[in-house]
């Protein structure tokens, strides 16, 4: 896959008209009694993908996430598998293999035994089962461990147990559950990476359910965000961060600033906006469908901010000033919240370059904040 | 006099009922209790381990002594009924004089080893049954919605407000020539006459299932409200069917609760008397009974406690080995 991926004539499938797609979910909804827990979900996943549900407690994801296990069954709508429906069909006979939050390994079964236990049910030969299994262990690097109880584990371990015993069934499709979430951050960040060469060997189409929006970022080939029950937006990692097409998904997924205003100068090739609340005019270098005089929002990234003492050169666009109000030291980044003279607090932050820098700027100060034309996002909704 | 055989390995027996313990504490009484305490200025810990301890040392430990020295007297015609260990000897010599005769005794007598064994077999068979009928109640209960568990649960101890006695009294009543089971059956033209139930093996154990059989859900419950549900559906996501999920997962995951619970119905049905006296045949042979004779009949009171000593040690032994390896897999596993 990564080869194929840093091959310049790799195409994405989900870009590619013709493409199948490996796992179709159609207007599935799911009630439980009067809450709507998933509403009208609609989406395609490809083979091979690391696709990411990502969103707030309660948005749905899991409960999408167990219906694709067979767990739940939608209230309407239906799941395709590889072509193949899967309504009715119980958990128990669906190419799929879950990893649980809790990871949900057996206590009083051996390292090995968990791992097998998925294998024997399909009454594979014994030496075929034991082969798999080591091979498995192996590949999560866990084979000194195959005699141990799940206690005797630590978390990390036992975390890939659990995908070791997902996997080691060769599922169409694995379902991860927060893989990362009962990891502290260190083992978190060296996970994902793991978790995303594994896939890569494996070859396997990953769906991957999370509340953690860096998680996401890392790992998926696609995230699709959810809010409220509902698919909010499908796009690569960059496209949703770059590119969000509403508020809710600009402001999701990291930091932003936002400013409200309205259109007052347009053509094909730029836009305009009168935004009160930012006190200047956001010059946008492309073109908008909006409707004239109808309220939309700009969101600027806080990395994508320049903070100075001194006013840039052009300070008719694009510009505007305020007083430093609160600054965060972060090592790698400072984060300065910048109040304007409207009111508004406008976060921005800037990489430390240098070790010490002449020049800081410090509380109190007057500042001046620019950015690109292309920076801005404008959002309709 | 019967239930002796609980007392022994009090300490070691508390881990087992872990589970139940654990819920008792929850109890609102139970916690207003240790808040009261602790207010005293005792720390509960100590409080509430050093009870059970002072009770056994007082209710267990000091009979079992009074026992013990009886079961080495001899017996004779006057009152207590039997002599003294301790003597002396011209006014001056302390002398212990022990008399193993008693146990000679119960082990040359095939009666008494009939009977023991016959008490283990009904015992045996009553927590075979009681586990039958108990698992799938406390299964049942574990898995009903929370407002139903307690409903459930409160119908399975609601016995316990009527006494044992009259329990089993009430049992003669459905189960003899004229009783309820009869009476139906014969009305409804099933049978011409009357089965004979009463004084039977089978009223034997249903006495003893009906009596014991609370003492079996209670732990079983315990045990399986607080297995992880996540690991049936981990079973199932990994190709497992529900009823070979609940062999390999559910089953062995409620071992602690099948021990407790056997243990808490095997151990009393062993020595029961009231049960087998009252629902039993006459030649119905319970070591229970047998000891009850030689007390009140025979007034053979060191035989007795021989006997009493002997049913202990029989049972204490194998529970100790058992608890001994699994302490020991307890310990190997953590």
């Amino acid at each position: 896959m990564n080869e194929a991926r840093r091959n310049d004539k790799y195409v994405p499938p989900w870009t590619d008209p013709k493409a199948e797609p490996y796992v179709r979910i159609e207007k599935v909804t799911k009630k439980f009694g009067d809450f709507v827990a998933v509403d009208d979900v609609s989406l395609n996943i490809y083979k091979n993908e690391l696709f990411c549900l990502l969103g707030g407690s309660g948005c749905g994801k899991s409960t999408l996430l167990r219906m694709l296990a067979g767990f739940e069954q939608p209230t309407s709508g239906s799941i395709y598998l590889d072509g193949v429906d899967m309504a009715g069909i119980p958990p128990y006979n669906r190419p799929v293999n879950m990893m649980f939050q809790s990871y949900a390994l057996f206590p009083h079964m051996s390292v090995e035994d968990n791992v097998a236990f998925g294998l024997k049910q399909e009454r594979l030969a014994k030496n075929e089962v034991s082969k798999r299994v080591n091979d498995m262990l192996g590949l999560v690097q866990l084979a000194q461990f195959a005699k141990r109880k799940p206690h005797q584990l630590s978390g990390g371990q036992r975390q890939r147990v659990a995908l070791a015993r997902a996997l080691v069934k060769q599922p169409k499709l694995l379902l991860l559950d927060e893989p990362l979430g009962a990891l502290d951050k260190k083992l978190r960040e060296q996970t994902q990476f793991e978790l995303v060469n594994l896939q890569d060997r494996t070859g396997v189409t990953f769906v991957v359910v999370t509340h953690d929006q860096e998680e996401a970022m890392t790992l998926a080939s696609r995230i699709g965000v959810m809010n409220q029950g509902r698919i909010v937006q499908v796009g690569t990692p960059t496209e949703i961060y770059e590119f969000p097409t509403t508020r809710f998904v600009a402001d999701f997924i990291g930091s932003v600033n936002m400013f409200e205003g309205r259109i007052v100068d347009e053509d094909n090739d730029f836009v305009r906006i009168g935004a009160e609340d930012a006190r200047c005019t956001i010059f946008i270098n492309h073109g908008v469908a909006a409707a004239p005089n109808s309220t939309l929002w700009v969101a600027i990234r806080p990395e994508k901010v320049n903070i100075s003492r001194e006013p840039p050169p052009d300070a008719s666009e694009n510009c505007t000033t305020g007083i430093v109000q609160d600054i965060a030291y972060m090592g790698d980044v400072s984060i300065f919240n910048v109040k304007l003279d409207g009111g508004k607090v406008v976060k921005v932050t800037q990489p430390n370059l240098f070790r010490h820098a002449e020049e800081t700027i410090t509380w109190e100060d007057r500042v001046y904040l620019h950015w690109h034309p292309a920076s801005g996002v404008v959002l309709l909704q | 006099m019967t239930r002796i055989a609980y007392v022994p390995l009090g300490h070691r027996l508390a881990h087992m009922f872990e589970p139940l313990a654990r819920q008792l504490v929850r109890l609102p009484p139970v916690r207003w209790l240790l808040t009261q305490v602790s207010r005293l200025g005792f720390s509960g810990k100590s409080l509430v381990i050093s009870v059970p301890y002072v009770w056994l040392l007082l209710f267990f430990l000091v009979p079992f002594v009074i026992v013990l020295k009886i079961s080495f007297a001899e017996q004779v015609v006057a009152q207590p009924p039997y002599t003294a260990l301790l003597g002396w000897v011209d006014e001056k010599f302390l002398t212990l004089k022990l008399n193993i005769a008693n146990y000679l005794f119960i082990v040359r007598d095939s009666l008494y080893w009939k009977a023991y064994l016959n008490s283990m077999k009904v015992a045996a068979i009553s927590t075979l049954l009681c586990l039958l009928v108990g698992y799938p109640m406390a299964y049942g209960i574990a898995r009903t919605s929370p407002a139903w568990r307690n409903v459930l649960l409160m119908l399975v101890i609601l016995p316990f407000w009527t006494s044992f006695l009259l329990r089993v009294y009430a049992w003669i009543g459905i189960l003899k020539n004229n009783g309820i089971i009869n009476n139906i059956l014969m009305s409804l033209g099933i049978i011409d006459s009357p089965i004979v139930m009463m004084q039977t093996p089978f009223a034997v154990y249903v006495g003893i299932v009906y009596s014991y059989l609370p003492f079996m859900v209670m732990p079983l419950y315990a045990t399986l409200e607080k297995m992880d549900l996540t690991l049936l559906e981990a079973a199932y996501d990994l190709g497992c069917r529900p009823f070979k999920a609940f062999l390999r997962i559910t089953l062995p995951l409620s071992i602690p609760g099948i021990v407790a619970g056997c243990m808490l119905v095997f151990i009393p049905a062993v020595g029961e008397f009231v049960i087998p006296e009252l629902l039993g045949g006459p030649n119905t042979l319970m070591i229970g009974k047998v000891l009850w004779d030689e007390f009140f009949s025979n007034r053979a009171w060191p035989v007795a406690s021989a006997v009493a000593i002997a049913i202990l040690l029989l049972l204490v032994i194998p529970i100790m080995i058992f608890q001994h390896y699994q302490a020991r897999d307890a310990e190997a596993g953590r």
